[in-house]
């Protein structure tokens, strides 16, 4: 065995990136989980305006509606922190920038999926 | 030593001179696969936009009525329902050439036909998807 790495890194197979095939597996996840989620979603974008605040509220308060949007929510910024991390690896060329994009862009879809999520819970048990 | 490696530039009525250089994004004409691929990305980021619009809205509605007078005047206005048209659009389009890529992923439809049939498909599709939501939903 003429090689410095491990048999141990062998196995695992994370790469030098320590994360294997990670982002390539959980787009794909999230993906396939948007496909109905999506479907679902546009025809409520559509029904949206128009609609006032206490037809609003009872909408996302129904447990179906409720849950349906939290998990649109999760798998939606979770798909988008992925992609816009792709994007921003391949155009921004300065290593600096392109690290200080990433983790804007990372902690600006968390904060949204948490404030999206927390909205939805808040309506849902306060109505 | 005669000859020397350096590259030496042909004479502008050479052929050598009128061969293609590296397609340049101004004067190359992209196939519709290339065209699609792009719009993947773009309807992804316009995608994000969707989700933050929409958190916003959500963020807003679980405040009073009193505070949501404004995003549901905003909302109602001509040019948000504009910019929601374009969402579902852009929602369906990154659905229908995510599909594309899903099936890519298994392996099948790289063949040149096949991929251009499905990057029409995917517009055509998505098109079709955003006219009928809207009729049926409004």
């Amino acid at each position: 065995m003429n090689t410095l790495r491990t048999p141990l890194k062998k196995v695992k197979g994370l790469g030098s990136a320590k994360e294997g095939t990670n982002h390539f597996w959980t787009q794909r996840l999230t993906a396939m989980a948007l496909i109905p989620l999506v479907l679902w979603l546009c025809f409520s974008i559509a029904a949206l305006p128009g609609t006032d605040h206490a037809t609003l509220q009872a909408w996302v308060g129904s447990s179906f509606n409720a849950v349906l949007l939290v998990l649109m929510i999760f798998a939606a910024f979770y798909h988008a922190k992925l992609g816009l991390q792709v994007i921003l690896e391949d155009y921004l060329a300065n290593h600096g920038t392109r690290t200080a994009a990433i983790i804007l862009s990372t902690f600006l879809c968390i904060l949204l999926a948490c404030v999206g999520i927390f909205s939805v819970l808040k309506i849902a048990f306060t109505t | 030593m005669s000859q020397s490696n350096a590259p030496s530039n042909p004479p502008s009525n050479s052929p050598a001179h009128a061969l293609p250089t590296s397609p340049h994004l101004q004067i190359y004409k992209l196939p519709i696969t290339a065209i699609v691929s792009i719009c993947n990305r773009a309807s992804g980021v316009a995608n994000s936009l969707a989700m933050a619009l929409l958190v916003w809205v959500l963020y807003k509605a679980s405040g009073s009525a009193l505070g949501f007078e404004g995003t549901h005047s905003f909302v109602d206005s001509w040019f948000i329902r504009l910019v929601l048209f374009g969402f579902t659009f852009t929602l369906y389009f990154h659905l229908c050439n995510g599909i594309r890529h899903l099936f890519w992923d298994i392996g099948k439809g790289f063949e040149f036909d096949t991929a251009k049939k499905t990057a029409k498909a995917s517009i055509a599709v998505a098109a079709g998807l955003t006219v009928i939501t809207w009729l049926i939903a409004a």
